[in-house]
């Protein structure tokens, strides 16, 4: 048991800024640019400004282990996790992997809504490296699991999300690599479904094979994965067992979300290859006075606060609370729920969100953000952009205040005594 | 997940690896990479259910389906023979004009719609490709067969003309496989240049429908070859696809074009082609390592 499985030397990946999110320069700008680099020394260009994905990065990983990858957004994970399931190469360094690997990064990729699901699953096998004899003697299993056997035959176009989801996932867990990566699909799916993906994925793990999983789902990182890895800004921060590295993320997590002047300031670090990225949420009182603490029932305003490199004249926000497992508890947007348009400028925006009362008990929960166009598509996503604290407040006057593990909402409510008639 | 030891390893102590598995080094390759053509060999399955969800996804929901790939060559057959025909005098003598135009856009409209399509085939899969790892020449490739199906479904309509004009074949027919094959080779050939480009640079989803057009023109789809001045003759073979119409139409009406293509028009094509084919294959192969930043 002591082989190696992925080794991986020294990995960096850095993209040229820009690269990312200009899809597709034109053949103008091109060439504009290389006869300006023509001009500067002999040839060599100007060193470009560079965004370092991932920075030196080492470990090895053994045959039938199961890792953990955590990180804040943009820490790096995708990154290397696209360098090992060799989408993109690495700019250095190298990761040498001993097996076949099979790669979820999304679940349903290659799904063609106007083919049935029978379809569907032999086209998704094929492009996930399965033959087509393999991909038939496991048919009737595959389809079992996603129990969506009534529709079958039927354009993925009337599947649900979460029928989909199901598909796609068993036709991955029944790859049978021997080294399997793994990026946050679980976050999909319902509650049982999840439960049977996170099982199906133990299967394989007692099968002897190797497993790389991305997620922020802390419950099933720990559930999962005996030793974890901590990425913060490309860089390996702890690599070590899960419960630390969770501890870790969290603390650093919380170092962030309280500034020294004590109030509360959940920010991240900007990264240049996004065009729309929320840079801060922070909390005011009625008055507008910054807060340091939010407490149970208690008024607060919110205030996002964004940054676009692209103008939207239909935007919109959404703005979160979730547990730590990533239960959402609150997740309003402008559009639909709200009814409000925003529009996105080019630079720095912001939007406030009002709470009358916050009915969240003592606890700590996910601020959860989302920038988009409403029913078309979204533009940033973070559903652990940081973590807000609420404080106890004892609402029902008990002297027990609401606490997170026994309630964690709070509401009027009454207790009311049945009277025989 | 029984033993919880130290773990951490040293990153460049050289693993022991059990000889049984499949080894992958991932790094940055430089220079001129290889073609790799045993991977594209191992993904050939990839490669047929590609071109298989192309033919099936393209004509879902429409009223005619197939019978739009009949009807497309027949309509334009009409309004070459009488623009060109009727109106313009361009046709060739002694052969009936419907079936020589009709022989000529065969491979023409397969060499168009292959040349489009593997073009614009990098960014349309960039879903895929952001998301999969896969020998991206699967993309481009799987568009120059998925047209085959049109072009074996034209050739229905052919038979059909073939009988109304009461043609007889004679055995040049054998020779047609080798000239599609050559249309496939230059869509190819361009499809991966163009590919290439194409994620980097959006102009060319501009300039392609513009190519196609200027390509048409200076094809002899619509005119009789003898048409062409003697001077012009050597320019034109530069287009291989000039060898491709004159063979198709040699092939099928040989009672009538006794000539068939000059050995130097066909070779001349057949190198252009080739060596588009190669080097728009390494161009791709070179450009392929930045697909998934870029697109």
């Amino acid at each position: 048991m002591n082989e190696i499985a992925i080794n991986v030397e020294h990995l960096t990946k850095e993209y040229r800024i820009g690269q990312t999110h200009q899809h597709g320069e034109t053949m103008r700008e091109a060439l504009l640019s290389r006869l300006r680099r023509g001009q500067t020394a002999n040839g060599r260009e100007a060193t470009p400004a560079m965004h370092v994905a991932l920075r030196d990065v080492s470990f090895a990983v053994k045959r039938s282990e199961v890792i953990g990858v955590i990180g804040r957004n943009g820490a790096g994970k995708s990154t290397l996790l696209k360098i090992l399931s060799r989408i993109t190469e690495p700019t250095s360094g190298q990761a040498t992997i001993y097996g076949r690997v099979g790669s979820l990064l999304e679940v349903g990729t290659g799904f063609h809504p106007e083919l049935t699901g029978r379809e569907n699953v032999f086209m998704n096998g094929a492009t996930l490296g399965m033959r087509r004899t393999e991909i038939a003697r496991k048919f009737d299993e595959i389809v079992a699991f996603s129990e969506v056997e009534k529709f079958i035959d039927t354009p993925i176009k009337r599947y649900s999300s979460g029928m989909r989801v199901r598909l796609a996932f068993a036709v991955a867990a029944h790859l049978e690599p021997e080294i399997l990566l793994v990026d946050e699909v679980l976050a999909v799916g319902d509650a049982a479904f999840q439960e049977k993906c996170l099982g199906k994925m133990s299967d394989v793990v007692d099968h002897g094979r190797t497993i790389l999983f991305v997620s922020h789902n802390m419950a099933s990182i720990k559930h999962l994965c005996s030793r974890s890895i901590l990425l913060e800004e490309g860089e390996i921060a702890f690599d070590g067992p899960s419960d630390e590295a969770v501890q870790r993320y969290m603390v650093g997590n919380e170092a962030l979300s309280t500034q020294a002047d004590n109030r509360i300031f959940i920010s991240v670090t900007p990264n240049p290859a996004l065009k729309h990225q929320v840079l801060s949420v922070e909390a005011f009182g009625r008055y507008g006075e910054p807060l340091s603490y939010v407490a149970t029932d208690d008024y607060v305003r919110f205030r996002i606060t964004w940054q676009s490199t692209e103008a939207v004249r239909r935007g919109g926000v959404m703005f979160g609370l979730h547990t730590l497992e990533g239960v959402p508890l609150i997740h309003y947007s402008t559009q639909p729920i709200s009814k409000v348009e925003v529009e996105i400028q080019v630079g720095l925006n912001q939007i406030d969100i009002e709470f009358e009362r916050l009915p969240l008990a003592a606890g700590q929960y996910y601020v959860a953000v989302v920038l988009m166009r409403p029913r078309v598509e979204r533009l940033y996503t973070n559903n652990s952009f940081g973590i807000l604290r609420i404080t106890e407040n004892d609402v029902f006057d008990s002297g027990y205040p609401v606490r997170s593990d026994v309630s964690l909402l709070t509401t009027p409510h009454r207790w009311l005594p049945v009277e025989d008639e | 997940m029984a033993v919880k030891e130290d773990m951490k390893l040293q990153a460049n102590t050289s693993p022991e690896a059990s000889p049984h598995y499949k080894e992958t080094v991932i790094k940055r390759t430089r220079g001129l990479a290889a073609l790799q053509l045993g991977e594209l060999w191992a993904f050939r399955e990839l490669l047929y259910f590609m071109a298989w969800r192309e033919i099936k996804v393209r004509y879902k929901q429409t009223l005619l389906g197939i019978t739009w790939i009949m009807l497309r060559p027949i309509v334009s057959m009409i309004v070459f023979t009488f623009v060109f025909d009727t109106m313009l005098g361009a046709g060739p003598e002694g052969v009936p004009y419907e079936v020589y135009a009709f022989a000529g856009l065969l491979p023409w409209n397969y060499f168009a719609t292959a040349l489009s399509r593997s073009s614009s085939s990098m960014v349309t899969s960039s879903q895929l490709i952001t998301k999969v790892y896969f020998p991206r020449l699967i993309v481009p490739t799987s568009e120059i067969v998925s047209g085959l199906i049109d072009f074996a479904v034209s050739l229905i309509v052919l038979a059909a003309l073939l009988m109304y004009f009461k043609i007889q074949l004679t055995w040049t027919v054998l020779v047609m496989p080798a000239f599609l094959l050559l249309a496939m080779v230059t869509a190819l050939g361009f499809g991966l240049w163009l590919g290439a480009l194409n994620v980097r640079y959006r102009d060319v989803t501009y300039i392609v429908p513009f190519l196609v057009q200027m390509w048409f023109f200076l094809t002899p789809v619509a005119y009789a070859t003898s048409r062409i001045p003697e001077s012009y003759r050597f320019l034109l073979s530069l287009n291989p696809m000039v060898a491709v119409v004159e063979g198709f139409r040699w092939g099928l009406l040989s009672n009538y074009i006794t000539e068939p293509p000059t050995g130097s028009l066909v070779a001349i094509a057949v190198i252009i082609s080739s060596v588009v084919l190669i080097t728009g294959a390494y161009f791709f192969r070179v450009t392929e390592r930045t697909f998934a930043d870029v697109v």
